[in-house]
């Protein structure tokens, strides 16, 4: 376990390149969440992710298409680095009938089969069983599943049920530890025996690695080891990923128990500007980054205006129905 | 014990269930099966044995003792292309895998605006009557009874078993499939042909009647029949038994048609009164059947966990002399 990847890289830049607009939209769709719940136009609560970007699509790098993942309801950038189209997304937050389940689900349960995200989850933990059903089917398909969980999911019996049981049956499946330090309002150490998460895979026989979240190409290298295995039949594998939110937990949360130092020694460690100084660094143009830079806003812009527009579900159309078939 | 002892009977209940497990698995490669105890072992109550050797560790294997894990499992794996049917041993556990089967698996469905299905099924022992105990005597139908999304089949009967667990396992949506422990070694007449489905959602009228309407399911609906037969023979009592098959959806119409031609019904539960099936059914049935109506009332346990003692916990459960003896309280005067 180790907080340096030593593997190369195996994509090329312009994957990377392409990795890091994936994360500048998460970023930019969380600030537009942030904006769109302040103006009253997303309901009840969210989660942001901004901050922890890198993890998911570092992982979702690694990951097919046809491959699948669970998030959690902090899901946003989960389905975002999935492939969840963004349009579709914005406009489920404000509970439109062009969101990517119809205004049925709204943030914290996100669904989108089509891109193999199973779902997102409102019960910690939650995404680490799913995860774990969908590695029973991926080991037939030839696929792998990932679960995405925080920290404070690694104290549900979830994870120590899910991850014995797919040890023992060699799953396909990452379990992608996103450990932002913080279960809900509570520091992880004041509730989480052992020094880290990484090592409690031990005691399951199973691999795993403390990555730094915070970088891309980290968390790729180490994504594309478990899934390299996951894919020969070598079974799960652990990724404690160490990353950080910018935001407080929920919007009910301005994040006010985090100590400053601790707030900018991470902001300090943003992936984004990490990214983008590394794919300078690589030879990417910088012209090329900034026509990311901007196509991404402008999709964005867009997207929240075309959601803005878009129509509520008629409860006089809605055409619900308790039982499929 | 058997309500249905007699010439021609040949299937027990167990093997009835076995039988469909292996019906399904045959015919449909994406159906796997999996619990604790039931592949190499054949399940504690010796249901689900030869099914590993026929079929392999892909499609039948044992699993830890993680109900949670299970079901979530389960959940996972029915979203992405296949057909799980699980085995909580005792419905006593199905406190464990609460959060999947009522967080998850029920609102698919509905909330990723049916982009996709749930086809799973939870099969368990449940019921008193065997001396476990308060903790492996429950029936969790109504646990679970009020969640949109799922459905409940109790069968009273071996072709019952078998007909209503097919149909689960080809249902799209999740399925918990209640077995009672006291009909495991109950035997009847097979079901009438070689691939009998039945409906879920529909009751039976297990016998006609005119004078009382009694309705249950499971085991209840089996004593019922006996309770009928003795009202009968004994009585001059026509009554007529309600089998309602499935709890999620609840087949009230099938009632209030039989209401509507017996003008009484009684409810027969195994389990308490308040927050039972019981109590919403004939709350159904007075919304819309009160002018059908001259009596309604329920036989139900006391609301109190099941006991342990032999006399107590005989004492505790409806059976068909108490539901005979109800009916005679309440109507026998009327109508000898």
């Amino acid at each position: 376990m180790s907080e340096t990847q030593t593997t190369e890289r195996t994509a090329e830049p312009a994957a990377y390149l392409d990795a890091y607009g994936r994360m500048l939209l998460i970023r930019l769709f969380e600030q537009a969440m942030h904006k769109l719940f302040l103006e009253g136009e997303v309901h009840g609560t969210t989660h942001l992710a901004a901050g922890q970007e890198a993890v998911p699509v570092g992982i979702c790098l690694a990951l097919d298409p046809d491959d699948y993942a669970a998030g959690t309801y902090r899901g946003h950038g989960h389905a975002l680095a999935k492939g969840t189209d963004p349009d579709a997304l914005i406009a489920e937050m404000l509970g439109r009938a062009t969101g990517v389940c119809g205004g049925r689900s709204g943030s914290m349960n996100v669904i989108d089969l089509e891109h193999g995200l199973v779902g997102c989850y409102g019960i910690v933990g939650g995404s680490i069983a799913a995860a774990t059903g969908a590695g029973l089917s991926a080991k037939r398909q030839g696929r792998v599943a990932a679960a995405f969980f925080g920290d404070g999911a690694t104290n549900q019996g979830y994870f120590h049920e899910c991850l014995n049981f797919a040890a023992v049956a060699a799953l396909p499946v990452l379990f992608v530890c996103e450990n932002n330090l913080y279960g809900e309002f509570t520091p992880m150490a004041a509730v989480t025996a052992g020094v880290d998460i990484a090592g409690r895979a031990k005691a399951y026989g199973m691999p795993a690695a403390v990555v730094d979240g915070n970088d891309l190409h980290a968390v790729h290298a180490a994504a594309n080891e478990a899934v390299e295995r996951a894919r020969a039949g070598g079974g799960p594998t652990l990724l404690e990923c160490r990353t950080y939110r910018h935001y407080g937990h929920s919007k009910a949360d301005p994040g006010k128990y985090r100590p400053k130092a601790e707030v900018e020694h991470w902001l300090a460690r943003d992936p984004l500007p990490r990214t983008r100084e590394r794919l300078l660094a690589d030879g990417v143009a910088e012209e090329d980054i900034a026509g990311v830079e901007r196509r991404i806003t402008e999709q964005i812009d867009r997207a929240v205006a075309a959601a803005k527009a878009a129509p509520y579900p008629d409860p006089v159309d809605e055409r619900a129905t308790e039982f499929a078939g | 014990m058997s309500a249905t002892n007699g010439a021609g009977d040949r299937l027990e209940f167990r093997h009835a269930i076995r039988d469909a497990l292996a019906e399904e698995l045959e015919r449909d490669e994406r159906v796997v099966f999996f619990g604790e105890d039931v592949a190499a072992p054949g399940g504690v109550f010796a249901v689900t044995g030869g099914l590993f050797e026929r079929f392999g560790p892909d499609r039948v294997f044992d699993t830890p003792i993680s109900e949670m894990a299970l079901a979530g499992a389960a959940y996972g794996a029915a979203v992405t292309g296949l057909r799980p049917v699980f085995e909580v041993m005792f419905g006593d556990f199905m406190a464990l895998p609460m959060d999947s089967l009522v967080n998850q698996a029920a609102k698919f469905w509905y909330i990723s605006n049916e982009q996709g299905t749930v086809p799973l099924v939870v099969r368990s022992a449940v019921g008193a009557g065997g001396r476990f105990g308060a903790i492996h005597s429950q029936i969790h139908a109504t646990w679970f009874q009020g969640v949109p999304g799922l459905k409940i089949a109790f069968p009273s009967s071996p072709a019952e078993a078998k007909g209503l667990l097919k149909a689960a396992i080809r249902d799209d949506n999740p399925v918990l499939f209640l077995e009672h422990k006291r009909l495991y070694s109950v035997k009847g007449p097979p079901p009438a042909g070689d691939d009998v489905v039945i409906p879920l959602g529909e009751a039976n009228v297990s016998r006609p009647g005119a004078d009382v309407t009694i309705v249950s399911v499971g085991k209840g609906a089996a004593d019922a029949l006996v309770a009928a037969s003795q009202l009968a023979d004994e009585d001059g009592i026509d009554a007529e038994v309600i089998d309602l098959r499935t709890l999620r959806p609840l087949d009230v119409e099938t009632v209030l048609e039989s209401v509507a031609r017996t003008n009484r019904v009684l409810a027969v539960e195994e389990g308490p009164r308040t927050g039972g099936w019981a109590t919403g059914l004939l709350g159904a049935v007075a919304e819309r059947g009160l002018h059908d109506l001259d009596d309604a009332w329920i036989l139900a346990t006391d609301e109190t966990p099941v006991p342990y003692s032999p006399t107590l916990e005989d004492d505790f459960l409806p059976d068909a002399k108490k539901i005979a003896d109800t009916v005679r309280e309440r109507l026998g005067a009327a109508v000898r």
